[in-house]
């Protein structure tokens, strides 16, 4: 199956891609495609090699093998910081948001402009730049908090904050590795509609086991199993697969 | 909204403060052997400025700013050596008009890497680019690779070591170990007089308020908080489309710049250059007047640059063999008790004392201040 004689371009296709730490193919041969403005949840057991899915993509692992086009351009080629600005922007597991820096500076840092050492020193604080952060921080419930340090907030709101500085980023595509986790379900119901507000002109990639979760936000959902993939398609049809519910949801 | 200027109001007073204290009562306090000997403390502190923004804002621990120290230094004495050498100063030597240590080691004309050192623009300019462009490449060998932490520093010792070797090797280019001696005259201005020490003192804290100043426009800048942001996440500086090595690579090429205006300034201040600030010893004794100091204060660490040499001069006349544990003692503590150093204690104890002075005397004390000094305090000084 090739990207040209596809009639619509995808936003992200993964071709063939293989990963293997020392002999053990964490991913194995995977291939799938992300349209644009489409919500894909990956799911799976632990192990299934969903988390280097999405460090593949970001450029954190090198593929030892295959292809992962976004919108045309190989990915597998380039830096992190390439990729990022190629427009496609990761969310940790953890919460990973600088401590000692305020939620505003947080927020700053992740504005796509600047992004060279010369630009980093004659960055200004302008009205573009606020406004932004204040648009974004009211967006992830954080705007009474921008003076405050990063590390006094709460574990939820931490978790906001990284995916504010990913709506700041602006990316095309949006991977977030189980944003919910951990959280309470007051959070958790603000992040689905947080989600649901920021995915509007972005193809979103999220990994997350609450499956709650991934039936309220999921358009397609793909299900992992030893780096390859077992069950593809809407969640009403994975959820049905009998190998679905073999390795996975019947446990 | 947080302060986006280069000074904001409390770093102002510091700085004034300080000038007051290098500008006017140490000159009028002290006479011009004791002032000297404050000139070559504060050479130091221009190599604690670059760890400063080197290691507590980028997190890059560098054990050879030694390296850069001597390089900036050596610059400027083969400059002021050579102008020693004039042909008339020289004419007992079997080769008049080459340094002395040159004709010793039977070398019998200039060799080509000094003569460019004959001019003093190109001398100012090498003070600067050798270091510079020395860390450029260092940097970019180990944080391109990805190299950090305990490696990096392992490698800058390695590189102090490597260097003090050669220098010492090389005798008849380098003057050996004994260094660069007999330094004489600035452009024919006589550098070792008395009045010639209280210019240059003068000159060397001009200097010094200089590096102060770019150093505060780049923390404050967004590069100081991306070095922040990278000590503590590097990842996620890195996945916000930012070429991490190459902000750690300016990082280190600043303190690199700093450390060798600090060696300019020693050869011009003390009067001569040796490979015994070069080395491992010299290097990893720079690192603890920064932590002294406190690695994230830029004032902090030119106050430690200057309690710990005189703590040196003084305990080493009296108890030369005592110093050195007393030195290891001192870093043991100051990382153990007193992690950000003198500026540490000062934010935490002395200035809250300050301000309850002060909010007392005024009818209302002013809402939220204790909460947004936590906020601001930690990140800061």
């Amino acid at each position: 199956m090739l990207v040209g004689h596809q009639p619509k371009e995808f936003l992200l296709a993964v071709e063939a891609l293989t990963v293997s730490f020392d002999g053990f193919k964490a991913v194995n041969d995977l291939s799938f495609y992300v349209e644009e403005n489409e919500i894909r949840v990956i799911i799976g057991p632990n192990g299934a090699g969903k988390t280097t899915v999405l460090d593949l993509i970001c450029g954190k692992t090198r593929a030892t093998s295959g292809s992962i086009q976004f919108r045309g351009q190989e990915l597998t080629k380039l830096k992190e910081n390439q990729i990022v600005q190629a427009g496609v922007g990761r969310k940790f597991q953890t919460p990973s948001i600088y401590d000692d820096l305020t939620v505003f500076e947080n927020l700053e840092i992740s504005f796509p402009r600047g992004r060279t050492v010369f630009g980093a020193l004659t960055f200004t604080r302008d009205a573009i730049v606020r406004d932004r952060v204040h648009e974004v921080a009211e967006m992830i419930f954080l705007k009474d908090r921008l003076n405050v340090n990063a590390e006094l907030l709460s574990h939820g709101q931490k978790q906001w904050l990284e995916i504010g500085m990913l709506l700041i980023q602006d990316p095309e595509l949006l991977m977030l590795d189980e944003p919910v986790a951990g959280m309470s379900v007051s959070e958790r119901v603000k992040t689905a509609e947080l989600l649901n507000r920021i995915i509007k002109d972005r193809s979103v990639l999220v990994i997350e086991h609450d499956m709650k979760f991934v039936e309220d936000i999921a358009h397609k959902v793909t299900v992992l199993h030893q780096g390859q993939i077992l069950s593809e398609g809407t969640m009403e049809h994975v959820k049905n697969d009998p190998k679905v519910i073999e390795v996975y949801l019947g446990h | 909204m947080t302060d986006n200027r280069f000074v904001n109001r409390s770093e102002l007073i510091g700085i004034l403060l300080l000038a007051a204290f290098l500008v006017v009562i140490l000159p009028l306090c002290l006479d011009v052997f004791r002032l000297n000997l404050v000139a070559k403390y504060l050479t130091y502190a221009f190599v604690a400025l670059g760890l400063v923004i080197c290691w507590g804002y980028g997190g890059i621990l560098s054990l050879g700013q030694g390296v850069f120290f001597g390089l900036g230094g050596y610059c400027m004495a083969m400059f002021l050596k050579l102008e020693a050498s004039s042909v008339e100063n020289t004419k007992i030597q079997s080769t008049p008009g080459i340094p002395d240590f040159m004709d010793w080691n039977q070398i019998t004309s200039l060799p080509l890497f000094w003569k460019p050192f004959h001019s003093l623009g190109f001398t100012i300019v090498a003070i600067v680019l050798v270091p510079g462009l020395f860390a450029l490449i260092i940097g970019a060998a180990m944080f391109k690779r990805r190299v950090g932490g305990t490696y990096f520093a392992i490698i800058t010792q390695a590189v102090a070591a490597i260097l003090t070797i050669l220098i010492v090797g090389q005798q008849g280019y380098t003057g050996g170990i004994n260094g660069m001696t007999d330094l004489r005259t600035l452009k024919g201005w006589d550098i070792r007089p008395d009045h010639a020490k209280i210019v240059l003192y003068f000159f060397e804290v001009g200097c010094l308020f200089v590096c102060i100043f770019i150093a505060q426009f780049i923390r404050h800048s967004k590069l100081g908080r991306i070095l922040v942001a990278m000590r503590d996440k590097e990842d996620r500086v890195r996945f916000s489309g930012y070429s991490v090595a190459n902000f750690k690579i300016f990082a280190f090429c600043v303190a690199a710049i700093f450390a060798a205006i600090g060696g300019a300034m020693f050869a011009l201040n003390v009067g001569f250059m040796s490979p015994s600030f070069v080395g491992i010893v010299p290097s990893i004794e720079m690192v603890i007047y920064t932590a002294v100091g406190g690695r994230l204060s830029i004032l902090g660490a030119v106050y430690g640059a200057l309690l710990v040499n005189f703590a040196k001069t003084s305990l080493s006349e009296s108890f030369p063999e005592l110093w050195l544990f007393g030195l290891g003692g001192l870093f043991i503590a100051v990382v153990l008790a007193f992690p950000n150093g003198l500026a540490g204690i000062w934010s935490d104890y002395v200035e809250p004392q300050f301000v309850r002075l002060i909010t007392s005397r005024k009818s209302k004390p002013v809402d939220g201040w204790t909460e947004k000094s936590v906020a601001d305090g930690a990140p800061a000084e």
